[in-house]
């Protein structure tokens, strides 16, 4: 029995905490009026060194109207400014692909790109995978074939997963391996990654 | 990271202006390669001009050349049905670059311009005449496996990154630029320079001046083609030494090639003797073999970078023998 039954989980309240506390600031970077007004002339207009410059993004099916300080990456504004925190910082450098999402249906590292770049992109990130409690093909497949251990390269694999089979890079255990190259992980779970992704495009759903 | 300005044109007048009149001014596309080294501290422009607003990211064929615009993607490029039937070597030498992630945001003007990933480049503790000119080059006696065994001089070693660039030297593409004197447009075996004194130096691009498409010739180079990359984990890498071989083989005699080298020096390292002693000779592995013995000519290594001098003919002769399919 649990002695606890109405406290909730540490890490839980504390991730919650700090989700609750970078909405709060991302409110704060909710543009006025003044910098909406700007957005039309970023064009010929060079955006002051501190000026936090409007951005409008399509992130999971949500639209935001956000202010951005030009240096922020992409990974850091999910991470820390919208507390989309399933897309990972492994490297930061663009090496390990645990940052990777998809802007516009195509796979990239969220780490090597500033948030500013991608004005009325539509970005997916793990969490916009799965419809409500059903969760994506992919998502089913890595559980049943223990495609991960620690877990911590699992978004960026899936989601790289997911385009691979889009792409029709999925069609051999060697083409699996070439383009999800750019995925590393250091449990070492290739083979049942590649298993997942091989029973996905096997299974011939709609990915 | 170091605080910039932002500015994101639409007209490319206004972006050659920007970057013209500023020398802390850089152009982001891609971004793979600048955010990264800003991340690091060793580049740190003040300005950032966005040119994705820019139209330059078309892939068309005009006349007898194909015509890449600088922002088509690397991913797109390598999978365009033009590119696949006119230029397979420039297809294969981008597929064996980077990964899908990178390849889906890194951009052809930018593969072209990409820095070279010598690690005393990369650190900022050390010494680098690239990144610091006059503070010394770290890598000359330093540790100097990845290093150069061609063109070097004695202020710089490195080598150049790309796969793309090798593929375009032995095409004979050209690359278009615009600037504030108007467009030029420069073979691309004359883009990237030798480090000479000046090894900060990559390119012979002027100051304000934006790289806008690359156009490379039809030629007889679509069947027999190979891009061999040799590195130390079977993808995911930069290369020890790569190579990219181009061959029109008639009645298995060799009618023309081309022959280039990545990993070997700080430009892409075009083989024009290599070239010359193929053609008109059988395609043979004795012929790949005595033509890989004169692209090694002036070749000379540091300390750790010695096997560079085996492995390089070796990749010569394998790569040709792929493209010639002689077994």
């Amino acid at each position: 029995m649990n002695p606890e039954p109405e406290q909730p989980n540490h890490d839980e309240a504390r991730r919650t905490f700090l989700k609750q506390s970078s909405l709060l600031t991302a409110l704060a970077f909710t543009p006025g009026p003044v910098l909406q007004a700007a957005a039309a002339e970023i064009d010929e207009k060079v955006a002051a060194v501190f000026e936090k410059i409007p951005v409008r993004l399509d992130i999971n099916g949500h639209k935001h109207k956000l202010s951005i300080e030009p240096r922020t990456t992409l990974l850091d504004l999910l991470r820390e400014q919208l507390g989309l925190t399933g897309t990972k910082k492994g490297c930061d450098y663009g090496q390990c692909g645990a940052c990777t999402v998809h802007i516009d249906g195509k796979r990239v590292n969220s780490c090597l790109t500033f948030a500013v770049m991608q004005e009325g992109k539509e970005i997916t990130t793990i969490e916009g995978l799965a419809k409500g409690d059903d969760l994506h093909p992919m998502q089913e497949a890595f559980i049943k074939h223990d495609g991960f251990q620690c877990g911590y390269c699992t978004p960026g694999q899936i989601m790289s997963a997911v385009a691979c089979v889009r792409e029709g890079h999925a069609g051999s255990e060697d083409e699996i391996r070439e383009f999800m190259s750019g995925n590393i992980c250091r449990c070492g779970a290739y083979s049942n990654i590649v298993a997942a992704i091989q029973e996905v495009k096997g299974g011939g759903q709609k990915v | 990271m170091n605080q910039f300005q932002y500015m994101r044109p639409t007209k490319q007048k206004a972006a050659i202006d920007a970057l013209a009149k500023d020398p802390n001014a850089k152009i982001i596309a891609g971004g793979t390669n600048l955010i990264d080294l800003m991340k690091r501290g060793v580049m740190t422009p003040l300005k950032l001009i966005d040119i994705n607003k820019l139209p330059l990211n078309k892939i068309e064929h005009e006349g007898n050349s194909t015509r890449i615009g600088a922002l088509a993607l690397n991913g797109a490029v390598a999978e365009d049905k033009l590119v696949l039937e006119k230029q397979p070597l420039l297809a294969q030498a981008l597929n064996a670059g980077a990964s899908a992630q990178l390849r889906n945001m890194a951009t052809v003007g930018g593969n072209m311009l990409q820095r070279t990933r010598c690690h005393y480049f990369y650190d900022t503790a050390l010494p680098c005449n690239k990144r610091e000119p006059g503070s010394g080059c770290g890598a000359l006696e330093g540790y100097n496996r990845m290093h150069a065994i061609f063109g070097f001089s004695d202020k710089c070693i490195a080598v150049h990154p790309s796969d793309m660039s090798v593929a375009l030297v032995a095409l004979d593409a050209t690359v278009l630029v615009s600037g504030p004197k108007g467009d030029r447009r420069i073979p691309f075996a004359e883009f990237h320079r030798l480090p000479g004194d000046t090894p900060q130096q990559d390119t012979n691009l002027a100051q304000g001046e934006l790289v806008t498409a690359v156009e490379i010739p039809d030629a007889a180079f679509t069947k027999h083609v190979h891009y061999l990359k040799v590195r130390e984990r079977a993808s995911y890498a930069f290369a020890l030494v790569s190579v990219a071989a181009a061959l029109s083989i008639d009645n298995n005699t060799i009618k023309d090639a081309r022959l280039a080298m990545g990993g070997v020096a700080h430009k892409p390292w075009r083989l024009t003797e290599a070239e010359k002693a193929l053609i008109g000779k059988p395609a043979t592995e004795e012929t790949f073999r005595q033509a890989a013995e004169v692209a090694m000519r002036g070749a000379k290594a540091f300390k750790y970078n010695a096997y560079k001098l085996k492995l390089a003919p070796n990749s010569i002769v394998q790569a040709l023998k792929t493209a010639a399919a002689v077994a």
